[in-house]
């Protein structure tokens, strides 16, 4: 390389070293998926008290709603856990879920998703990704939460099996929601309209479903929406799991709203993607 | 693509965010190896047309072909060989600088350890070793632009973008910028490089096109800019400021033209392309008892270039804040 009398050897990369061009074949769409699990494996391992505090709000929401409107809701505070529980599972995984639009934002905002985008790579997997190394997270988060409930009272009559059958189908839904939250981080603007978003519908979406109570004594009107929301579906799901006696209409329903949530939101979230290169 | 063909070759590219039209028939053609400078203010197109050209954004009219490919067919084979790194480090500042290059070289292809031993190489390369194992957030600004661009060199790249890749780096980081273009290029790498200081693209790039207002405004080697910018001039100094006015009748009168009058009240000078009416002014001075200290012909400098050019000066700011709405 030609000397520079401004450069020490210090300041000179050592040229040789930077230069290659071997280029191995492209990865695949499951091997590029992976990579971008493992990237988000790492930031659990270097960000832990994102974890930490995604069980925050589940556990507050287990304690006030059981001690202090289990009794009024139920008649006593132990037969109201066994009805919250598996919504409260539900909703642990729904409040998780909302980082994955506030991750995909800020990669957006910080401008190593212009990298990615710059690979020759299978783009589905930047996304897919994202949302299977949340699966370490969703696997933590439902084990913590549901020790609490079993510490205060929950028996699930599913048993073992039933929860872990839970656990599984809470897996699939919160990666088919994800691709909701994917969307919404490609379209808005800052990480923080994520999580103002995030708790306009959240709240709403959890509250307007059968999580806390059963539509039975609700307004007609609003039975109906508790119906369609596709949260419903998974509560219902899930409390068929626990307790062992899930008819196939109430799996049905779950996958259902699995799939729907899916046939909609990914292809739009990849739709929002390639449309990211005309603004 | 063979050797004669261009890099990149662009015509009649436009983009507008909105109201703004942030490119306006953008014509432009790299010829393969070396550095073209891309030059001009904030906001004047320069990311808009590196985002286009790295196949990031689509234009909305215009057609270009980047390493043989064309920009919109067959942008995945361009992705291949080509490199960008942006204005802003687009690294992971959540991770360590080594899982960076660990986790681009697994994109690319290589297994775990390939993709570790190539990540140590580079940061061996780009001094960061010490740093490997830290996290990208507690890297100083050199660093993390020194981690960016090693980002960007996993697999050697054909073409690679560099948007203004030393704005706001200490003098000693530039230096080690500058050398890494060197051995790229030496390497056969093309360089794209976005840059607002005149002084860089005079120092790095063999051609530079001038961009203004989302147009193309010149082009062409640094040398040939300033020649089409006409004369040099000469730099007068005196022994006497006091003689100062009678300097300018008389350098007015020999050479003729708008003398120029410096901030120092000894100091004066007049352009010119003429060395030997050059000579003459300063024995006419003489001959007239105003005694010169010194003097100096100098050509013009890329700033009084890019004056001429666009009408306006150069504005530089030291933030390096966005460029444009993209």
């Amino acid at each position: 390389m030609t000397s520079s009398t401004t450069a020490t050897d210090a300041d000179r990369p050592a040229g040789a070293a930077l230069i290659t061009r071997t280029r191995p074949k492209r990865p695949g769409a499951l091997a590029t998926s992976w990579t971008f699990a493992w990237r988000a494996l790492l930031k659990i391992k270097h960000d832990p008290d994102q974890l930490y505090s995604s069980f925050i709000l589940p556990i507050m929401f287990t304690l006030v709603f059981t001690f202090l409107f289990g009794g009024a809701l139920a008649g006593s505070t132990g037969d109201y856990l066994q009805f919250l529980m598996p919504g409260i599972l539900v909703m642990t995984v729904i409040m998780i879920n909302m980082y994955t639009g506030i991750s995909l934002n800020t990669d957006i905002t910080k401008g190593i998703f212009d990298r990615f985008r710059g690979l020759s790579i299978w783009r589905p997997g930047i996304l897919a990704g994202a949302l299977l190394g949340d699966v370490l997270r969703y696997a933590i988060a439902l084990v913590v939460v549901t020790v609490l409930g079993v510490l205060l009272g929950f028996r699930p009559a599913g048993g073992v099996l039933g929860v872990l059958g839970a656990f599984l189908f809470l897996q699939l839904f919160a990666f088919c929601l994800g691709w909701m939250w994917n969307a919404a981080g490609l379209v808005l603007k800052s990480p923080e309209s994520v999580n103002q978003l995030s708790s306009m519908v959240l709240f709403p979406l959890v509250f307007a479903s059968n999580v806390f109570v059963l539509p039975d004594t609700m307004p007609g009107w609003l039975a109906a929406v508790v119906n369609a929301n596709p949260i419903t579906h998974a509560v219902t799901t899930v409390r068929g799991l626990t307790a062992g006696d899930l008819t196939s209409g109430q799996l049905l329903g779950g996958l259902v709203a699995c799939a729907a949530l899916l046939v909609i939101f990914a292809p739009l979230s990849m739709y929002l993607f390639r449309a990211k290169s005309l603004r | 693509m063979t050797a004669a063909e261009p890099a990149i070759e662009a015509s009649g590219l436009v983009k507008t965010f909105g109201e703004t039209r942030a490119l306006d028939g953008v014509d432009l053609v790299v010829p393969t190896g070396g550095v073209y400078g891309f030059l001009g203010p904030n906001g004047a197109g320069k990311t808009t047309t590196v985002r286009v050209l790295a196949t990031l954004l689509q234009p909305d009219a215009g057609t270009a072909r980047v390493l043989g490919h064309d920009l919109i067919r067959e942008a995945d084979e361009i992705r291949a060989r080509m490199s960008l790194t942006g204005q802003y480090a687009s690294v992971d500042e959540q991770l360590t600088g080594s899982e960076n290059l660990v986790l681009l070289g697994r994109l690319l292809g290589f297994t775990k350890a390939e993709a570790a031993e190539r990540g140590a190489q580079l940061l061996d390369a780009f001094d960061l070793a010490d740093a490997a194992g830290r996290q990208v957030k507690t890297y100083s600004g050199g660093m993390r632009r020194r981690l960016d661009i090693a980002a960007s060199l996993i697999v050697t790249p054909d073409l690679l973008f560099l948007d203004e890749p030393t704005t706001g780096l200490d003098p000693r980081s530039r230096n080690q910028v500058w050398e890494i273009i060197r051995s790229l290029v030496e390497a056969g790498t093309t360089v794209l490089l976005t840059t607002q200081y005149l002084e860089e693209a005079d120092r790095l790039a063999d051609r530079v096109a001038v961009i203004d207002r989302g147009r193309i405004v010149a082009e062409g080697t640094p040398g040939e800019l300033k020649s089409s910018v006409g004369s040099g001039a000469v730099h007068v100094r005196l022994a006497e400021a006091g003689q100062r006015s009678e300097a300018e009748r008389i350098l007015a009168r020999v050479i003729g033209g708008q003398v120029h009058l410096a901030a120092e009240p000894d100091a004066l000078s007049v352009a010119s392309s003429d060395p030997e009416r050059v000579g003459a002014a300063l024995v006419e001075l003489s001959r007239a008892g105003v005694a010169v200290s010194g003097y100096r012909l100098a050509e013009p400098s890329m700033d009084e270039v890019f004056l001429a050019l666009t009408g306006h000066p150069v504005e530089v700011d030291e933030k390096g804040a966005e460029e444009d709405a993209a």
